[in-house]
């Protein structure tokens, strides 16, 4: 044995370490492979051995080998070996290797939990660091979900060293596991204030990182982290503060006015960069979400720009850079201020260092102006020509197109001159881009209308030297140019001058070495041309030879396309050719067949909007996924398919042929026809306006007739020898200008028409007031891209439906429900597996207290510790029994599936935030008023930090409270119950049989909103919460009992919505709180403006006197609405409903009180019946609960006893039975009438589901 | 959110890899490629953050690298982290890695990739875990007690590595650069 340890050891001397064999490695520089290879077959060999060092060595070397690029999965077996090592040399080698090379499909990882547990509670906190760190890298859901209690227990770990990296990876967690955000939340909270500075930066990491994705979520954790702001020093925490700021500032512009000051002092008094670059982003992220306009802030946005000039003439390049890119967030909403460093920015354009010129050309994009914009193209056009890279020169060129084109074209005064631009750009080698001009080039020669006979003039020319452009097989991106070329010569070839010589073009030999899809481009639009050429030739009657020659050239050339390889082009060609040879034998009968030949491309193409398909709205009661018909059985019904979709084919057709191009209709008439069309329209749910085919069933070909179209005429001539093109147009285009201003002093009244015609043409001129003096050369029309009618509002459109932080949207102001106190773990005792002492601690500090505590139940509280540490023995005992048992089922507990995603629910933090912003005249509760603005929310939400607050458990939404084995729960049934529940033991298996019973039987619960429609119209959407909250809960019994009414407003249209007015009309019961000195009809202005497709909440308070009564109160709210030119007041009426439930306040009371409640007698009874229920008991509750704010208090089988309050501090006791889907309320109550009015809506709320 | 950690040469040859997120081997070896095409073509006088590798994480995405004679050291980062800050961090971490080595040179990562893992991880765990060098090197010197005091690693093995030592041709030399000594070996990189 002796021997062969010593054996052992000695062998090892000889094994190669990671040195040797990096050594090694480095000395076969020629057969690196072949040496690994063998290499790889020794660490083989030591895998196979029982000596753990030796694996660790080789585990070790193969993490080298990861590192090379080899794939070592295979060893993963080896890898958990080493991991499970007790010896934490190896063990750390072994996650090491596990963090590089496991992931989730790493199926040996299924084998770790218990190690990593194990090593995770290890006394040795080195043990601890190295799991959480490996864990962090290969992290799985499964991992995640029986780990996430022991992670959340390490971060109250006595050792700053694993706290802080046990909050770091709950964010891996939660990505794995969003159920566990919730409950851990409260913690990681906690974590903020952590004395550690590590474990606070550690925290402020985790929650900013969850606050990007889902910030709406973190906005009741501005006030701690205002606080955390202005007291740390750490430059690492303030840095990540100030970007979290930045995204929750967008959401609630009143914290900006609070963060102003604080950051403008900050980036005058901090020495560091990078705390003053993210200040300066921060403030601009403020400024750009408080409307702009505001005088008082020119001096924030002054100290931004002033600050950033500086980092940009930094000699420094880091700084130049982020000066740029910050620079680039102002330009968006206050171009102006960024102008005025136009010349430092251009000379940016210069520098040497690619990432800079390349933000510099982004800013480019918002300094260019109608006056400018020439020569800042002009300008790029130049860098174009020097610029190396071909990725910097593609940058050029895309830049030059977003410029020139952005916003409609709206700077664009020439586009004579454009189009001569985007040619030139066609002379770029080696361009990815080709796709891009051309699509500009059918763009604009689409939708600017008087441009096309230039236009095509040019595409012709691009057509006649495509040889230019294909000639180098280097060059092929750009032939894509040729697609556009040919597409707008044929579709307008009416402005062609020679048609017959563009045909020749298109027909060349050459064309034939052309990618395929744009061959087939050519010889469809050889087919228009030819149309055209037919209809221009038979015009002269004595040259028929010369159209016949026209179909002979065609019929000479298209047996190239015939034979291409490309389906497509074939295609077309044998159809075409056969077309044109019977044409030619018609014309050698002199038939006239030009009139004929034209109709078949008859028509005009509308553009449309690239959204437009996806922005049909799927008509009400369409469901999308339903089969028609049976599905498929065979091929016999594809072929019905494809029939019925070729006589669609033909039925389009025939319309097109008995449509002439253009139809000479009066005003009147059009008018006329524009009314029908409409009507149409709306009432077809299939009607796809854009679509062009549908377009022309539907109206005539004449949709942009009415636009009026003003001819030009070219001044210019096409080429103009030894000058680049569009440096000539220019130079015209400045000759121009000058004579316009001269033309404008004589003639002021013109130019006010001028100016009219142009507001009708463009969305809004925000260039400079300058501006105003440039008209373009020509009115050219822009037809607007069409989009559906109804289309849907487009916030979606960019969404990444697979993103994981979508499931972290989790609201995390609502109070933990009792059974999500604790997270749900692998196993049917979720109590009994791992729970620290911390934890009970914390589930005692929640759970809510009564205010006044009789002595009785200070009795229970003792009574419940006592059972505690009863129960924490019994604990002990099963856990013990589960290490025994040793195997674990992989079965998850139902209970993970119940936490179900929170209703929407309003919560004292939100309305604290409320007040901690509260500058504006919040409608606000004169007791919350009084409190200090800024009092810190403490982690543990106690409720005495804000007066308003409601207990904690203001709402008992999960009935799973109810049953999951909560201890508060089991307590209170073993106080009451004493004589069935004697023993501990006899106790939990109760429970548990009870708790199994139901549980299969639970599904999730639908999910529940208290928020219902108030009103709509076209404009605004208000959503009203049931007078959700009460703040004024003890005393003041008759005056001054108040209702709080959440309304969300959101914004339906496209404009911007502000100045909103809410008023109601008070009645002598209920009366809307107004500031002081506001007379009884004033309205309450909402604090907030609604940007298109934005919503927001706005609280009210209303006083009310008698609430024994359900109310009606009428309302109105007054808005504006603002779009580019003109702004519009309009109105909407609502009626607020105040329900005799929204009155009550969910209070928790325990089962001893509310027997002797019951026994007191002062309450008085009636009863409700409801038939025909067929939702499972917990739903039922659930909604009792939601709904009208009850809690349970006790739940047996199908029998609760639930409770609630009154604002005025009515009590309301129900007994709920359910038998054969007949449910049985027994209520009583001290007020009748209260009681009597509640149950009718309890009924109403049962029979609306 | 930092994505990864690159540290190569000159010539592009990995010294640590570090993905905070899973990739195949394979696309590794890629990501190391372009990330290496893209910074080596750079001037040491342009800055340090570069944009528009197509491999991680998309367009929310920036690699913030610092070269330090033979090696670039690359950060993959989104848009959450301060560049600036993270252009400290490189520097805190190279600093740590100069005391832990005492002067540290490409040869320590090349044979000691495993102990350069260690205090990466003392300093980066997908998120910044911490800034104090002190504190790091407090931590990964407690730790390297703890292996020596398990006195796993055989003696006898170092003394067979340090024989075959001898017979390595190349001595390290100190050269001065920048701010920070780093200390690189004269020798043409492999």
């Amino acid at each position: 044995m002796a021997l062969k340890i010593v054996k052992g050891s000695i062998d090892r001397m000889f094994d190669k370490n990671l040195q040797d064999l990096v050594r090694g490695i480095r000395n076969h520089k020629e057969d690196e492979a072949k040496y690994i290879s063998t290499c790889i077959d020794e660490i083989k060999q030591e895998l196979k051995q029982d000596n753990i060092a030796v694996k660790a060595n080789a585990v070790c070397k193969l993490t080298y080998l990861q590192m090379l690029g080899y794939d070592v999965s295979w060893a993963a077996f080896n890898i958990v070996e080493v991991m499970s090592s007790s010896k934490f040399t190896y063990k750390r080698i072994g996650y090491l290797a596990a963090s590089q090379c496991f992931h989730e499909s790493t199926d040996v990882i299924m084998l770790t939990t218990n190690q990593i547990r194990k090593d995770l509670s290890s006394p040795n906190q080195y043990d601890t660091g190295v799991a959480l760190t490996g864990l962090s890298c290969f992290v799985t859901p499964d991992l995640a979900r029986d780990l996430a209690n022991d992670i959340m227990t390490l971060m109250s770990h006595t050792k700053p060293y694993i706290r802080k990296k046990a909050v770091l990876i709950m964010y891996k967690v939660f990505l794995k596991y969003p159920e566990s955000l919730r409950p851990a939340f409260p913690r990681l909270k906690e974590k903020l204030e952590d004395p550690d500075p590590g474990v606070q930066s550690a925290a402020v990491n985790v929650i900013c990182e969850l606050a990007r994705r889902n910030p709406k979520n973190y906005l009741s954790l501005a006030p701690l982290f205002f606080k955390l702001m202005t007291s740390s020093t750490n430059n690492w925490v303030l840095i990540k503060i100030i970007k979290l700021f930045g995204a929750l500032t967008p959401l609630e512009p009143r914290l900006g006015k609070k963060l102003i000051e604080p950051l403008t002092n900050l980036i005058h008094s901090t020495s560091a960069m990078s705390l003053l670059y993210e200040c300066v982003n921060t403030v601009i992220a403020v400024l750009i979400s408080l409307s702009s306009g505001m005088p008082n802030h020119s001096a924030s946005i002054q100290l931004c720009v002033q600050k950033l000039r500086i980092l940009i003439e930094d000699s420094d390049q880091n700084l130049k850079y982020l000066g740029l890119l910050a620079m680039s967030k102002i330009l968006k909403t206050h171009p102006k201020s960024v102008q005025s460093h136009k010349d430092l920015i251009l000379q940016c354009l210069d520098d040497k260092d690619e990432s800079i010129r390349l933000r510099a050309l982004d800013l480019l994009y918002g300094m260019v102006s109608k006056k400018n914009l020439m020569e800042i193209v002009k300008k790029l056009m130049l860098h174009v020509d020097k610029a190396e890279g071909t990725t910097y020169r593609d940058e050029l060129l895309t830049k030059i197109i977003d410029i020139c084109s952005q916003s409609n074209y709206q700077y664009i005064t020439n586009f004579e001159w454009y189009i001569s631009i985007l040619v030139e750009l066609t002379r770029l080698e080696g361009t990815r881009h080709g796709h891009l001009i051309a699509s500009q080039m059918l763009d604009v020669a689409i939708r600017v209308k008087a441009i096309r006979a230039f236009a095509v003039a040019q595409m012709a020319t691009l057509l006649d030297n495509a040889h230019l452009l294909t000639g180098n097989t280097q060059r092929n991106g750009i032939c894509e140019v040729l697609y556009a070329a040919a597409w707008i010569c044929g579709e307008f070839s009416e402005h062609l001058e020679e048609p017959m010589a563009t045909l020749e073009a298109m027909l060349r030999p050459k064309v034939a070495t052309l990618p395929g899809h744009i061959q087939a481009v050519y010889v469809q639009n050889a087919a228009k041309l030819f149309a055209t050429v037919l209809r221009g030739q038979e015009g002269v009657p004595a040259d028929s030879t010369v159209a016949q020659e026209t179909s002979q050239l065609l019929i000479d050339r298209l047996p190239l396309f015939v034979q291409s390889s490309n389906l497509e082009v074939q295609e077309r060609a044998s159809c075409i050719l056969q077309l044109v040879k019977y044409i030619q034998k018609l014309q050698q009968k002199d038939v006239e067949v030009a009139e004929e030949v034209t109709a078949l491309f008859a028509g005009e193409l509308n553009p449309v909007a690239p959204k437009a398909q996806k922005k049909v709205p799927v008509p009400e009661g369409l469901d999308l996924d339903v089969w028609i018909n049976e599905p498929p059985s065979g091929s016999e019904s594809e072929d019905e398919g494809r029939k019925s979709k070729g006589k669609a084919v033909f039925a389009k057709e025939e319309s097109r042929h008995t449509k002439p191009r253009y139809t000479e209709v009066d005003e009147k008439e059009l008018a006329k026809r524009r009314e029908v069309r409409k009507a149409e329209q709306a009432n077809n749910p299939f009607y796809i306006k854009a679509s062009p085919s549908s377009q022309k069933v539907y109206q005539d070909g004449v949709g942009v007739e009415h636009i009026p179209v003003v001819q030009i005429d070219l001044s210019v001539p096409l080429k103009v020898p030894g000058m680049p093109m569009s440096d000539q147009y220019v130079k015209l285009e400045e000759e121009r200008r000058e004579r316009n201003k001269a033309d404008k002093k004589k003639k002021k009244d013109k130019k006010k028409r001028e100016k009219g015609e142009k507001g009708r043409r463009r969305r809004g001129d925000s260039g400079p007031e300058s501006e105003e003096d440039i008209t373009p050369a020509h009115m050219v029309d822009i037809v607007t891209e069409e989009m559906p009618e109804n289309a849907l509002p487009s916030d979606d459109d960019d969404k990444d439906p697979n993103d994981p932080h979508k499931a972290l949207n989790i609201d995390l102001d609502k109070p933990l429900a009792d059974s999500e106190k604790k997270l749900p773990v692998r196993s049917h005792r979720p109590d009994e597996v791992l729970k620290s002492p911390m934890e009970d601690r914390q589930v005692v500090e929640v759970v809510p207290e009564p205010k006044k505590k009789t002595g009785k139940e200070k009795k229970e509280k003792k009574d419940r510790k006592k059972s505690k540490e009863k129960k924490k023995k019994h604990k002990q005992e099963e856990e013990e029994d589960l290490m025994g048992s040793g195997s674990q089922e992989p079965v998850q507990a139902e209970e993970t599936k119940e936490v179900a995603a929170p209703p929407p629910a309003s919560t004292p933090e939100a309305s604290d935030l409320d007040f901690w912003l509260s500058n504006a005249p919040v409608p606000s509760n004169p007791q919350a008023a009084a409190a200090p603005a800024s009092t810190p929310r403490t982690a543990s939400g106690m409720a005495a930090v804000a007066p308003d607050s409601e207990p904690e458990e203001a709402k008992d939404t999960e009935p799973e409270e109810t049953k999951s084995s909560t201890h508060k729960k089991k307590k209170q049934k073993k106080e009451k119950k004493k004589k069935k529940h004697h023993h501990n033991h006899s106790d939990g298996a109760g429970d548990e049989s009870v708790q199994n019973g139901t549980v299969e039987e639970e599904e999730p619960l639908p999910p529940m909103s208290n928020y219902a429609l108030l009103a709509e119209n076209s404009y605004v959407k208000m959503m009203k919460q049931d007078a959700d909250k009460v703040c004024d809960i003890q005393g003041n019994l008759q005056d001054g009992s108040q209702v709080v009414v959440s309304v969300i407003f959101e914004n339906k249209c496209d404009s911007f919505i502000k100045s909103m007015e809410f008023n109601v009309l008070d009645s002598l019961n209920s009366k809307l709180q107004r500031p002081d000195g506001a007379g009884p009809h004033d309205g309450l202005i909402v604090p907030f403006q609604l940007p298109p497709g934005i919503s927001n909440e706005a609280r009210f308070i209303f006083s009310v006197q008698n609430i024994v009564m359900p109310q009606k109160l009428k309302g109105t709210l007054t808005f504006i609405v603002k779009t580019d030119d003109s702004s519009t007041h309009e109105k909407l009426d609502f009626k607020l409903h105040f329900t005799c439930t929204s009155y009550l306040i969910t209070t928790p009371c325990y089962s001893d009180a509310y027997s002797k409640l019951l026994e007191s007698g002062d309450l008085k009874g009636c009863s409700l019946k409801l038939e025909g229920v067929n939702q499972p008991f917990h739903h039922l509750l659930a909604r009792i609960c939601f709904h009208h704010h009850f809690s349970v208090v006790e739940r047996i089988d199908s029998c609760a006893s639930m409770y609630s309050r009154s604002i005025q501090g009515h009590h309301m006791c129900l007994l709920v039975k359910t038998a054969d889907q007949t449910v049985s309320i027994d209520a009583k109550c001290d007020e009748p009438g209260l009681l009597g009015n509640v149950l009718d809506e309890i009924k109403l709320t049962f029979s609306q589901c | 959110m930092i994505k990864a950690i690159l540290i190569f040469n000159n010539h592009g040859k990995p010294r640590l890899i570090r993905f905070y997120e899973y990739f195949a081997e394979d696309v590794q070896q890629q990501i190391i490629r372009e990330t290496f095409h893209l910074v080596s073509k750079r001037d040491d006088n342009v800055c340090n953050f570069l944009e528009g590798g197509s491999l991680i994480g998309g367009s929310d995405y920036k690699l913030i690298y610092r070269h330090y004679a033979t090696l670039y050291f690359v950060f993959c980062v989104d848009s959450s982290e301060s560049e600036l800050g993270i252009l400290d961090l490189i520097q805190v971490f190279v600093e740590t890695l100069d005391k832990c080595f005492e002067n540290v040179c490409e040869l320590d990562l090349i044979f000691h990739m495993d102990k350069v893992h260690f205090i990466l991880q003392e300093v980066v765990m997908g998120m910044v875990l911490e800034t104090n060098m002190n504190e790091i090197v407090g931590q990964v010197e407690l730790q390297n007690r703890m292996e020596k005091s398990e006195g796993l690693l055989c003696s006898a093995a170092r003394a067979v590595s340090a024989v075959k030592n001898i017979n390595l041709p190349e001595m390290p030399r100190n050269i001065n650069i920048g701010d920070i000594n780093i200390k690189v070996p004269s020798l043409s990189p492999f």
